[in-house]
């Protein structure tokens, strides 16, 4: 089976690419990029004015699978996922029970072949349970293909077990994932701690607290010669400890969500939980350093910490609601809306950190449109105006604070290997 | 201040921060006449006859909640009392569905205390009835902000130029917010003072409110003493290491109301830790106005009622 994408703008930064060109897909695979290609195809799609890019990439996801099927499952999380032009996420541990053992991750990746339209990678917990106190069997999860380890939504307490973590790691060539927010600090904070929470007497969750969170953690992975990435980072001090490490050669990586890039704390309205996530949105200033983060290669990846809820869950008390919104359909319409379209954030660095950058720093055979890969391919209209309408959503989340928001810029095909996953807007079902 | 075109009516009280200084304005006018009703013989005028209004109360409370159901009743409404305690809510029905069962039996007004910031705003938004916070958390206490305001204004005859001080637990005061926002409005001066843990640490000097260091800076001159209550649970949380010492620096008794005006105004929104925050001479003493505020919250949330439910002044 031929497919050809006629026309695009090709941007594929993992090979330095950016022209107009012709895609050729053939048995799932990238067979040609090259202008007028002139091969026969069972499909052509005609790509002028539209630009061609591998499938996004987002590596950290909520899919909420085993146990907490009212917020999502792989059926609906994956289908929103393409939805929004990805093609790969890795779901985060932190389920019910917690994805601690091989057992479970053989299951979810099985659960993954039969029910998802996207790759779906699975990351497993770095301690049992999540508890930080035990390893759990990271050999044996990565024997049955887990991407990386994350304890995501907790802190490990104890800086002894992260060390050990962070040693017996390295035999398996795997990353750990952390959230970084000190515990005690956040107790009961359900946003920024600044002056908007000041006046609205709301407990507040201090950037202090990611930063001595971040810090140790660094230090840490530095002290043990250790991979070691930085969840969802969106403190200014934050980001340039992580800045810092890598000047002195630490092996850190970070990401960061559209939101922590574009949204601050004054959007926080008590009547709506929509904003309320972790950590939470922060002022300008850090924002702006998050962004700059991104553009100086301290930040290597955009990340949309894809949490759904269901709806009764979020439609309360902002200070009882559970925090995270589900991004994945909106991530690419904020990124391109509020950071491409102003000149903040060039379309080609943009990409580069949907695709090439976290398919590196998680060795995934995926995230460029060279010879021989897998043919998952986003089809971007930069020009599409679209308003983001929550009853079209694929995610059964239900909150979202982008829901209303006028968007310039959607996926309007998604391909994975060479298969027509999602084309505008509508999931085809096989 | 063009008070002509104030119509209240309809519109949820949640917040001081939502009022105008015009609207602040007219209801303490009204105030002023809801209390000639409270001396009264027989304490009944048919302003509210025929409305329906609920008290809704998620936290214990003796003054407000009996406030303003003596408030309605006064004006001629029917009140009904719901105690999150004795309903349905103790069977885990969730807050939306709270409000929405008690919207549907044709209410005109709910008042709710809540232990969640946001939570009246959250019921603006989910239910039609006009919406009387009456506390949400630390975040708002609207009239109690007014009551204070009222109460100033009655003793001093106006409210321009006042030093007000603010003594004791800001950071998880709803009262000492809503005197952030009304009194700032009314061209007071608001000043803070207390244990720094209690403080929120980015609340910066803005036009009309001053953060002192030291208690006794704060009490200088003041016009207005508000006394917030210090909760002992504040004390096991490590904010402050004993209530000997809480008395010792942060306490007002004779030696440091000494420092303030002749004249000045002692409040206080009860209930009071006496020896603690409070002396019991100060708190009982000449310059108190603490019991005059309670006569005075009856009088300011029957001017609530009437404006929000009937947009007018009918005493």
């Amino acid at each position: 089976m031929k497919t050809l994408i006629k026309g695009g703008r090709v941007i594929d930064p993992a090979n330095g690419t950016d022209k107009i060109a012709d895609v050729l897909i053939e048995d799932g695979k990238i067979a040609k990029v090259a202008a007028g290609i002139k091969d026969s195809a069972d499909e052509i799609i005609e790509a002028a004015g539209k630009i061609v890019s591998p499938g996004f990439i987002d590596m950290h996801v909520h899919l909420r699978e085993p146990g907490q099927e009212a917020k999502e499952d792989f059926v609906s999380g994956s289908r929103a996922a393409a939805a929004g032009g990805y093609t790969t996420v890795a779901t985060m541990p932190n389920t019910n029970p917690v994805v601690d053992t091989a057992a479970m991750v053989r299951s979810l990746k099985k659960r993954a072949e039969d029910a998802a339209v996207v790759h779906v990678e699975i990351i497993g917990a770095v301690t049992k349970g999540q508890k930080g106190e035990e390893m759990a069997e990271v050999g044996d999860m990565t024997a049955e293909g887990a991407v990386a380890f994350s304890d995501d939504g907790h802190f490990t307490k104890s800086a002894k077990v992260l060390l050990n973590c962070y040693d017996y790691l390295r035999a398996f060539d795997k990353v750990i994932i952390n959230h970084d927010e000190e515990p005690s600090l956040v107790e009961e904070g359900v946003m920024n701690e600044s002056h908007r929470s000041a006046m609205l007497g709301m407990k507040g969750r201090p950037t202090v607290a990611e930063d001595i969170a971040v810090y140790r953690d660094i230090a840490l992975a530095e002290y043990a010669d250790a991979r070691v990435h930085v969840a969802h980072i969106s403190s200014a001090v934050a980001v340039d400890l992580v800045r810092q490490a890598k000047k002195r050669g630490v092996k850190v990586t970070a990401e960061a969500t559209p939101q922590h890039m574009t949204m601050t704390d004054e959007m926080v309205v008590l009547s709506d939980s929509s904003t309320k996530i972790n950590p939470p949105l922060r002022e300008q200033k850090d924002v702006d350093a998050v962004l700059a983060g991104l553009k100086d290669g301290t930040i290597d990846c955009i990340v949309t910490d894809h949490s759904p809820h269901a709806q009764e869950e979020k439609d309360r008390e902002y200070i009882y609601a559970p925090s995270g919104f589900p991004g994945l359909e909106t991530a690419l319409g904020c990124l391109m809306t509020d950071l491409v379209s102003p000149g903040k954030l060039d379309i080609v660095t943009m990409i580069s950190k949907l695709t090439c950058e976290p398919a590196k720093i998680f060795g995934l055979n995926a995230g460029s449109l060279s010879v021989g890969m897998p043919a998952d391919i986003t089809v971007i209209d930069p020009d599409l105006e679209w308003t983001v309408d929550e009853k079209k959503f694929y995610t059964k989340g239900s909150h979202s604070p982008f829901i209303g928001r006028h968007f310039k810029g959607k996926a309007v095909k998604t391909f994975v290997d060479g298969k027509l996953v999602m084309d505008n807007g509508v999931i085809l079902e096989v | 201040m063009d008070k002509s075109k104030v119509n209240l009516r309809g519109k949820d009280v949640l917040a001081l921060a939502d009022f105008s200084p015009e609207e602040i304005q007219v209801i303490l006018e009204s105030a002023k006449e809801m209390k000639n009703i409270i001396h009264r013989d027989i304490k009944k005028v048919p302003a509210l006859r025929g409305k329906s209004i609920v008290t809704l109360f998620y936290e214990p409370s003796t003054r407000t909640r009996s406030s303003f159901e003596l408030a309605g009743k006064y004006l001629g409404a029917d009140v009904v009392n719901i105690t999150a305690g004795t309903s349905s809510i103790v069977k885990g029905e969730s807050l939306r569905d709270t409000l929405y069962t008690v919207s549907a039996m044709g209410v005109d007004a709910i008042i709710m205390r809540h232990k969640a910031e946001g939570a009246a705003e959250y019921a603006s938004k989910v239910v039609d009835p006009v919406i009387i916070n009456a506390g949400d958390g630390a975040h708002a206490h609207p009239s109690q902000g007014l009551l204070n305001l009222f109460t100033v204004q009655e003793h001093k005859g106006r409210l321009e130029g006042l030093k007000y001080v603010i003594l004791g637990d800001i950071t998880h005061s709803r009262v000492a917010r809503s005197d952030i926002q009304g009194m700032r409005k009314m061209g007071v001066e608001v000043h803070l003072a207390g244990p720094k843990t209690l403080m929120p640490r980015f609340l910066f000097e803005e036009e009309g409110i001053v953060v002192h260091d030291n208690v006794e800076d704060a009490i200088k001159d003041a016009d207005v003493i508000n006394v917030l209550r210090i909760q002992l649970e504040r004390q096991k949380a490590g904010l402050f290491p004993s209530p000997r010492e809480y008395a010792r620096i942060y306490g007002l008794n004779d030696k440091r109301l000494a420092l303030a005006k002749d004249d000045v105004l002692v409040l206080h929104p009860g209930p009071m830790n006496k020896g603690l925050e409070i002396s019991p001479m100060v708190a009982y003493g000449d310059h108190s106005a603490i019991q005059e505020q309670v006569q005075n919250g009856v009088a300011v949330r029957m001017a609530i009622l009437t404006h929000a439910l009937t947009g007018g002044n009918k005493a």
